[in-house]
Order: structure tokens, then C-alpha cells, then sequence
């Protein structure tokens, strides 16, 4: 039996992770300082674990309803209420998934037939891309550019749209880039959506992660919120990745299509991380801040050390992520990381493992401790000084 | 400079004092000199104590013992809390003292090189001042956590190295 040749076509020919590529390289690398990380350096505040501790002490192991814990979804409403003026039927418009990542198979899954096209910004988040294909759709890779701040631009999206275009897909704040959008930004988009009767799916997880701005949802927009399935949740905000919690919220036909897909593929999200979440926003607030607090520091230091070895980066106000660009090393971004790795010791991702827009660029994460950012930025600029 | 930006500038140091005025300044978008100026004025005006560094001296193979003591002072005229502290405090084995509320005055953490030392200080160093009513001697047998450091913690970066 050849039983490469029995994997579902589909899946056998959609493209290799980048990631997974600089991953199996760090791993056989020793003494290496990570910038390569997507995922908070801080565990999970105390009191969040303490209280999921407290919930298997009283017996919470079932399962729970599909749509998630009711308490939960209602915790979830009042908090996109009160942070972003976005309101949620928690019975019909509400559901708590394995991660935003489940919450993009789901709304793909739901809404791509077969052909749609999807708008994607490029460089993004990496399972957008798969998720359509997997869908069936085509993804359709709208580039985002430095001198434009990898903001998404509007008139780019528009000539890019064909009669086959459904969805547009938004990340912002973004990984890999740390762009964000304005109100007045998002609104211009808006306004191709409406012209061109597009869904949005607006994965939201950064949001609390905005310095300097304040964040906005994509479904506050005047007529978006019923053409917005708006994903977002635990991991990023809260520190909680490994917890598996996220959230859809989305009109009610758009929100039971998904929670039937859920029902069957996944049941409903493990209730220790939903017993975790609900802890998180009924008292996370403070915890939450400083986290932000920090990461907003280290941003501003990370960018000053690029700029200062001569390295053009653009300002992230967003995630925890900074994408200089190394052009003027003449490398490509996967050269640089891999040279960077070998000779500095420092693991960074090349900006192609997001998207082909990410040429040129390198994703370095400041979710790590000062004194290892600090490390890490000296061993880079010793390295460029080698190129 | 606000409020905010002081007490920022003040929690960077206190979690992390080998940070520079340079970084620090970078790290709160703020000019050079008027963080360094921050600095040596809450220096001099003895906002800022010291600069220094939390060590588990017992993991450096270092005899270390410690007691907590409640201390119940006889209040006298004109002598007060204060100033019993201070006769107390001088004295270099004491690491600290707080007056408290409730069933004993002051608390005394002292440090010394064995049980003996310690038991010798107590007895005649402190319980010999004239207005200490009485003493109770708490030996430490282990730290766990000082000012806000778990001295052994298990929570280490576990994180894979690099992912999305
Ligand atoms: C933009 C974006 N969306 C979604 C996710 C996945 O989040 P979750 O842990 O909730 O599945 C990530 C994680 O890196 C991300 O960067």
C-alpha cells in the first residue's frame, strides 16, 4: 500500500509551514536566544489558574454546551460591549471555540463555497491561507507594504476583487507586521465591502494589544457588524495559549452555521480553559494592563535598537511583534534568519513563512524578558556588522 | 514629567536596576536627560535607597540563619515607638523592623551566622533595653519567597522556540 498516495490530494499538496521549517533548524541549534516566538512570555497570571484549579476541585469535567458556557458567553458580551461597543445576543450570536484558531476553520468552513475567492492581506497570521484552501475556496493574497505602515489599502483590495470574491479577511492588529488600522482607515474599508457585498471575518485577538491607539473592533462600523464574523479570544491578551480558548461572534444564521460544524468536529471547548476564561475577565483587568504596560516598553526598545544599527523598521502599535526590514543586507529574509541563527545565535522568522509580501523582512518578537532582548539585539547588530 | 511616567520609571528599577537611563528613557519614549534627572533627584532625595541584589545566600553555600522576632515595647514618656526602633535598628545584625498592630509592637528580622548568634543577640542586645517588655524568638527554617522573588521557582520558559 502507498499510503502517500491515499492522503486527500487537498492536503498533500498545500504548501509546507514556514515556520515548521525554522523550527526543526532551532531545534538542533544550541545556546540560541529566541525572537521567534508567537506567544506571550508570561504564564498565566495566578489567579486565572488558581480559579480553573478551584473549578476541578467542585467536579467541572463534562462537557459543556456546545455554544459554551452560558456564563461565559455572558462575561464575553459585556466585554466586547464595554471595550469595543459591539453588542451580542449570548443565546444566538455567541460561541466559545478550541482558540480564534478554531474560530477561522469554522467561518471558512461555513461561508466558502466551492471557488470563492478570499481576500487575505499579506503578510498574515499563517493558517488563514490553508483554511481556505482546505475550504475549498482560493485565497487571494492582497499585499501590504511597508511605506504604507502593512496597513491594508483599500484601493489594493478593490482591484483585486472578481466576481468570485466573498470574503475579506482582516488581522489587525497583525502578526507578523504589528500594523494596525484606525477607525478612519478600517472605515474606508468598510466602504468597499459594502460596494462590493463582501463578509468580512475580522480576527481581533491583538486588540487589547494596541499601544497608543485606542483599539477598534471592525464590527462597530456603521452596517459591518451583520457582514462581521469577529473572532477573537484568550491566548494573547491573557497570556492563556495553552489553554485553548477563543470566541466567534457573528450574526445568528453566520453563528449556527458554525456551531454545527463545532458540534460535530470538536463538541465544545474543554471547560477548565472556559472556567479559566471566565476568571479572566471578571478579574483579569489589572493583570491584563501590565502585561500591555510591558510589552510597550519593550516594543519602543526593540524599534530604537533596529533604527540605531541602521535598519529601517516601521513603528508596530500593535501584538508583540516588530518586522524590520533587511533589505540593504542584500539577503533574503530566509538567508538572513538562517545566517543569523548559525553565526549570532539568534532565532528569528524570515517574513516569507507569513506570506510572499514578508520578503525582505524578519519577525522578531519581544515577547521575552529585557535582558534577553537586550542580548539578542547585541548579537545582531555584531552579526550585520559581519554582512 | 506625569505621574504615570514617574512611577514607571520607578517600578523599571525596582524590577530591573541594571537598566541604564538610556534604556529606560527608550523603553517610555522619553528624552535622555530628563530620566537621569528623575533619577539622581529621587536618589538624593532618598526616594532611591539603594541599588541592589536579591541573592539566596544559602545557595551560594553560605551559613546564613534568621529569626523573626515580636518585640513588645513598655511605653514610656517621652520616649517613643520611634525611638525604640532606632536603638533597635542600629544595630547591624538587624536586617528590619516594622512597628505593627496588634498582639506585639515591633517586628525584627535578624540575621546571623548560627542559631547561638542569634539566641546571644536576642538576649542581650535586645532584651536588655530598657523598654522592651518582653521578646518571642521565631527561627526561620526555610524562605520561600523575599520581596516579591520565589527563591526556588519551577516556572521556567517552556515555550517551543519558535511558533506562529
Ligand atoms: C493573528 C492570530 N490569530 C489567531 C491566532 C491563534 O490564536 P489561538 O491561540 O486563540 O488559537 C494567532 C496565534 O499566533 C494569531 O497570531
Amino acid at each position: 500500500m502507498n499510503s502517500a498516495e491515499l492522503v486527500s490530494p487537498v492536503v498533500r499538496d498545500l504548501p509546507p509551514s514556514g515556520i515548521r521549517k525554522f523550527f526543526d533548524l532551532v531545534a538542533e541549534s544550541k545556546g540560541i536566544i529566541s525572537l521567534g516566538v508567537g506567544e506571550p512570555d508570561f504564564v498565566t497570571p495566578w489567579h486565572i489558574r488558581e480559579a480553573s484549579m478551584y473549578s476541578l476541585e467542585k467536579g467541572y469535567t463534562m462537557y459543556t454546551s456546545n455554544h459554551g458556557l452560558l456564563e461565559l458567553r455572558e462575561e464575553i458580551a459585556k466585554y466586547l460591549n464595554r471595550r469595543f461597543g459591539v453588542s451580542y445576543d449570548v443565546r444566538r450570536e455567541l460561541m466559545v471555540t478550541v482558540g480564534a484558531s478554531e474560530g477561522v476553520d469554522l467561518a471558512m468552513r461555513a461561508l466558502v463555497c466551492p471557488g470563492d475567492e478570499v481576500l487575505i492581506p499579506d503578510p498574515s497570521f499563517v493558517s488563514y491561507m490553508p483554511c481556505v484552501t482546505l475550504a475549498g475556496g482560493k485565497a487571494v493574497m492582497v499585499p501590504t507594504i511597508a511605506e504604507e505602515e502593512f496597513k491594508l489599502n483599500p484601493k489594493t483590495v478593490e482591484s483585486m476583487i472578481t466576481p468570485r470574491a466573498k470574503i475579506l479577511m482582516l488581522s489587525y492588529p497583525n502578526n507578523p507586521t504589528g500594523a494596525i488600522m484606525t477607525a478612519a482607515e478600517l472605515k474606508a474599508i468598510a466602504e468597499v465591502v459594502e460596494r462590493n457585498n463582501l463578509i468580512v471575518i475580522s480576527d481581533e485577538i491583538y486588540a487589547e494589544l494596541t499601544y497608543g491607539e485606542k483599539p477598534v473592533s471592525f464590527a462597530s462600523l456603521p452596517g459591518m457588524r451583520d457582514r462581521t464574523v469577529l473572532l477573537s479570544g484568550f491566548s494573547k491578551a491573557f497570556a492563556m495559549t495553552g489553554w485553548r480558548i477563543g470566541y466567534v461572534a457573528a450574526n445568528p444564521d453566520f453563528l449556527a452555521a458554525m456551531v454545527k460544524i463545532h458540534q460535530y468536529g470538536i463538541m465544545c471547548a474543554p471547560v477548565m480553559g472556559q472556567m479559566a476564561a471566565l476568571e479572566a475577565l471578571r478579574n483579569g483587568e489589572a493583570e491584563m494592563q501590565r502585561m500591555v504596560n510591558t510589552y510597550d516598553q519593550r516594543r519602543r526598545f526593540v524599534v530604537n535598537s533596529f533604527r540605531e544599527m541602521g535598519l529601517d523598521c516601521f513603528e508596530p502599535r500593535g501584538a508583540f511583534y516588530a518586522f524590520p526590514s533587511i533589505k540593504r543586507t542584500g539577503l533574503s529574509s530566509e538567508e538572513f534568519s538562517e545566517k543569523l541563527l548559525h553565526q549570532a545565535k539568534v532565532a528569528v522568522v524570515p517574513g516569507t513563512a507569513f506570506g510572499p509580501s514578508g520578503e525582505g523582512h524578519i519577525r522578531c518578537s519581544y515577547a521575552c524578558s529585557m535582558d534577553q532582548l537586550k542580548e539578542a539585539l547585541k548579537r545582531i547588530k555584531t552579526f550585520l556588522a559581519t554582512l | 514629567m506625569t505621574e504615570t511616567t514617574r512611577r514607571s520609571i520607578l517600578a523599571i528599577l525596582a524590577e530591573n536596576n541594571r537598566l541604564a537611563p538610556e534604556d529606560i528613557a527608550t523603553m517610555l519614549g522619553l528624552p535622555i536627560d530628563e530620566v537621569a534627572r528623575f533619577i539622581s533627584e529621587m536618589e538624593e532625595s532618598k526616594v532611591i535607597l539603594k541599588y541592589n541584589t536579591l541573592i539566596n545566600w544559602e545557595k551560594a553555600g553560605e551559613e546564613m540563619v534568621a529569626a523573626l522576632i515580636d518585640v513588645k515595647v513598655q511605653p514610656q514618656r517621652e520616649v517613643g515607638f520611634d525611638t525604640v526602633a532606632e536603638r533597635i535598628y542600629r544595630f547591624p545584625q538587624v536586617q528590619s523592623v516594622y512597628l505593627m498592630s496588634g498582639g506585639y509592637d515591633l517586628s525584627v528580622l535578624i540575621e546571623g551566622k548560627s542559631m547561638k548568634d542569634v539566641a546571644l543577640f536576642v538576649a542581650e542586645k535586645l532584651a536588655t533595653l530598657e523598654f522592651v517588655q518582653s521578646t518571642a524568638t521565631h527561627f526561620v527554617l526555610k524562605k520561600y519567597k523575599q520581596d516579591g522573588v520565589i527563591f526556588e521557582d519551577k516556572e521556567e520558559d517552556r515555550r517551543l522556540m519558535v511558533s506562529p
